[in-house]
Formats: structure tokens, sequence, C-alpha cells
């Protein structure tokens, strides 16, 4: 399997066809593991990364309950190899910016990620397109359920499974839902809403940003508290509370929207069309911040002319990253900046 | 209120008592509750309850104040390092350093300290796999502790018919 298979479709977990996918764009679960045995990463010599990075990508290629998978060698990899993965979320910027020996395998489906050395020994994660927490779960728990069979794991039955970080510690679970929250930014309530989830132990992250600027309004709502709480109990949270409230909230503010200020909602997405269909250099910046305009106005009924899949598919089409790969070359931001305007200009128009 | 015994002295002890799911109040003055046996716990002097505090406190700050002078046997890791990078060495680090690392965990974990949840199903060659009756056993306390949680929460809300029916599903597990 090349990268460059990858770059130029949709993930799976992309997908409009799921439940909530208006609000909530996809689900992950991922688990922490380390081998009984072995210090943990940061205190590893490259020798030992190499015996544990070899010991796990032979025994998660071997299963067969895997389906399509392949491993890629992030150590040996290019930088925008890396950024690619980084963009499809399928590796964290953390293992890309790692040191020594380590990878991922990769379903080919894109619905399944194992990272090697990253900051624990493993870090298996399965995605869902939308609000899909118990399919995730599941699916997680068996696959985890078949490794730990063949490797055990640093384990205390005080303390659960051991981790690098005491934050990961008993569980080792990440419950993560990927939201598009335009309605409540427009009303200006996401203050709010990140007061509500400190309350709560949640961690609220902005997606295809640097750091933690939410780019186009989306925002990852994870999970902090791993010791103390079932997995089952913090799916359920998850899949029952948490999330259900957020998408009601973001559905009132953009139903307020529409009552008090539809011309303004339609002015935005018609200038947001305009540009997108007509600018010879967009940055990605802005590129995602009228994306996500048209998304909602989609979702709301606003806009009919142009498909969900075609906004999704755009979203990573126009990552710096993703052009480049699909270019075959490397570009420079000003060159890259044309080159998106293109991609826009092509498929919208 | 008058005693229910006596009929002249006011009531001051109230009394809830729930068995088998029956509720029953009584309502006595000090005199007939003493008459009936009826005692009310010892309170623990304030003083006292201070001083086994601070013991207790000193106790760990010792430990902790030891722990910071250690350097763990396997990967070398000190608690200096781990406040470094806040990533620790190796398992053992959890055993090394148990008392400092404590508070961070508990911080961390809004105040749990007790794993529940997945247990591995077991590799053979896990030196620290737990045996069947392990498992049951630290299943068992797993619902001991919800079970307490839950009780705590009872009576925080005053839902005495609720706390009793949790206090005798306890006293079954722990026996």
């Amino acid at each position: 399997m090349r990268l460059n298979e990858l770059s130029t479709r949709l993930s799976q977990w992309f997908s409009p066809q799921a439940p909530l996918s208006d609000i909530v764009i996809s689900s992950r679960i991922r688990l922490a593991r380390n081998i009984a045995g072995h210090k943990f990463i940061p205190r590893c010599s490259e020798a030992e990364k190499r015996k544990i990075l070899e010991t796990l990508k032979e025994t998660i290629l071997s299963l067969g309950e895997l389906g399509d998978i392949f491993f890629i060698d992030i150590e040996r990899g290019s930088g925008l190899e890396r950024d690619l993965l980084i963009e499809r979320q399928l590796i964290s910027r953390n293992l890309a910016a790692g040191k020594g020996p380590r990878g991922v395998v990769i379903a080919k489906n894109e619905l399944f990620a194992a990272q090697i050395n990253e900051e624990d020994h493993l870090r298996l994660a399965v995605f869902a397109a939308g609000l899909n927490l118990d399919k995730c779960w599941k699916r997680v728990n068996e696959i985890d359920d078949i490794i730990g069979k063949k490797i055990a794991y640093a384990f205390s039955p005080t303390l659960g499974f051991l981790t690098a970080c005491p934050t990961n510690l008993g569980t080792g679970i990440r419950v993560s839902v990927m939201v598009h929250l335009p309605g409540l930014k427009m009303t200006d309530q996401l203050k709010k809403l990140f007061e509500s989830a400190k309350d709560m132990n949640l961690a609220i992250r902005g997606l295809f940003g640097e750091g933690t600027e939410a780019v186009g309004d989306f925002f990852q709502i994870s999970n902090q508290v791993t010791l103390g709480i079932s997995e089952e109990k913090t799916v359920e949270d998850f899949m029952t509370l948490i999330i259900p409230k957020i998408v009601e909230y973001e559905r009132i503010a953009r139903d307020r929207l529409l009552v008090k200020d539809a011309p303004v909602l339609d002015d935005r997405v018609s200038r947001a069309l305009a540009v997108l269909k007509n600018a010879k250099i967009i940055s990605s910046h802005e590129a995602m911040f009228l994306l996500s305009n048209l998304r909602m106005a989609i979702n709301m009924g606003r806009l009919k002319e142009i498909s969900i899949d075609t906004i999704n598919e755009l979203f990573l089409l126009t990552q710096p990253a993703h052009l480049q790969i699909n270019k075959g070359q490397n570009l420079d931001p000003e060159q890259r900046d044309i080159l998106r305007a293109e991609t826009l200009r092509a498929k919208l128009n | 209120m008058q005693c229910e015994i006596c009929k002249t002295r006011p009531a001051t002890v109230h009394l809830t008592e729930i068995v088998d799911g029956q509720r029953t109040e009584s309502h006595l003055c000090q005199h007939c509750a003493q008459k009936e046996g009826v005692t009310i716990k010892n309170q623990l002097s304030l003083n006292e309850l201070l001083s086994s505090l601070i013991a207790a406190h000193q106790q760990t700050d010792e430990q902790s104040e030891a722990e910071g002078q250690i350097s763990c046997p396997v990967c070398g890791m000190t608690m200096e390092m781990f406040r470094k990078q806040a990533l620790l060495g190796c398992p053992k680090d959890y055993e090394v350093f148990e008392k400092s690392l404590q508070p961070i965990i508990e911080k961390s974990h809004n105040g749990n300290l007790t794993h529940k949840g997945k247990i591995p199903s077991g590799a053979s060659l896990a030196p620290a796999k737990p045996g069947l009756k392990d498992r049951q056993k630290m299943k068992k306390e797993n619902k001991i502790e919800e079970l307490k949680k839950q009780l705590e929460k009872a009576v925080r809300d005053e839902d005495y018919e609720l706390a009793a029916k949790l206090r005798d599903k306890l006293k079954a597990l722990e026996q």
C-alpha cells in the first residue's frame, strides 16, 4: 500500500451516513498499553525500542482478524508522509515528532490504527463515522483481547494498565468525539461549553489547527479520567449524556440563528461560496473557515447545490500534506495556497 | 415532642432503624435511651482527629521525602526527573514512588485511586498476572467499592431506605 492511495480518497470515518453526522463527524476510542518487562519509552534504549517495535509489529500484522492491514515505518518515513497521516488523524503529532524506532499499523479502510512506540509501547485506536462509540469500544476491546493473549501487558490489580504518564493509568482509554459546532460559535456560546466541559473533567481541543486553535469550528471532546471508571461507563456517559447534550445545544443555536439572523446566515454562506469558487490564492485557515460555513448551511438545508461528501473531501484534500502528495512534489506555502485555490475551484464549479 | 417511653421528659434522641426493609422510628429522652441501650457513638474529639491526621500526614511526608532521595532500581528514574518530563520510566516506578505519585494520580483522576474495568485476558508469561482467585477477588472488591460509594451518596441524600438496602448488600458481600 502506498500512501498516495490514501491521499486521494476520503476517510471512511468521514462519512455523512452515520448517527448525528450533521454535527458529530467521527468517534474514536484508543487504548494505551505497555508490554510487561520493558521500560517505558522515555527510558528505553534504541535497541529496546527496536525490540518492542518488532514484537508488536509482528504480533499485530499476524492477526487475521484485522483484515487488510499494513505497517508504516515512521522513523524512516518522510516528513510529508508523517504529515499526511496526521491530517488523516491516523497518527499523533507526538509519534511524528518522536525519536528512534517507531511506526504504525493501519487498516486499509482507515478504521483501525496501532501506533507503536508513541508515548506508550502501544496505542490501539478504532474509528467510526458519526456518534458510534459502542461499535468502536466493542471492536477495540476485541482486538485488545487478542493481542493481550499473545503479549503480557504491564498491569497492576490496583492501578490497572500501567502507562508512562499517570494521567492514562487504569483503563488507558481515551474516548474522543469530533464535533462541528459553528452554531455555538456564531451565537457566542463556546466559552460556556468549555467551562462545563472542565467541570465534567473533559478535554476540548480544536481540530485541524495548530496546537489548540480550532480552525473551522471543529472540536475534539475527550475524557480525562481513566482510573476508577470502567470503560463501559466512560463510553456510556459520552453516548447518553455528554454528546447528546452538546448536539442539542448546537441544534438550538442553529435554530436560533435561523429565526433571528437568517439573512445574515445566508449572506455568509453566499460569500463563502463566492470566495471558494473564485479565489486564486487561499490559505488553509481561510479555506477551512469557509468550508465550515458551507457544511453548516448544507446541514441546515440552506444550501442544496453541494453535497456534504464534497465538503468533507475538500477538508482533507486542501490540507498541506494532501496537496503536496497528490501533486507529487514539495511546495512552499505560497505555491500551496495557489494549488489549494485550484483544487477548490475544480471541485466546486 | 415527648419521650415515647416515660412520656414526661422531652425527646432528644431520634432514632430511625431499618431492619429487613422495615422502617421504625423512635423518639426518646436521654434517660430512657440509655436504659433502652441506645448509645450514641462517642465522637472522636476534634483534637484527637487533628492529631491523627497530622501524624498520617507526617508519615506520608517522610515517605515521600525518602522517595525523593532514591532512584528506581529498574530504570534509574528519580522523582526529580519525573517532575521535569511528567513521564515515568518503567512500571516499577509506580511501586518505588507510590507515596509521591499518589496525590498526582488522585488529582488527575477525580480523586480515584483504584482501577475499575478491564482486566487483561492474560498472557501466560505475565509476571504480575492475577490468578483466577485474584480476579474474582478484584471483581468483588470493585463491587464493594461501588456499593460503598452509593451508600455514602444515599446517606448524603438522606435516603435511608436505600442506604439500608445497600448496607445489607455490603454486609452480604463482605462476609
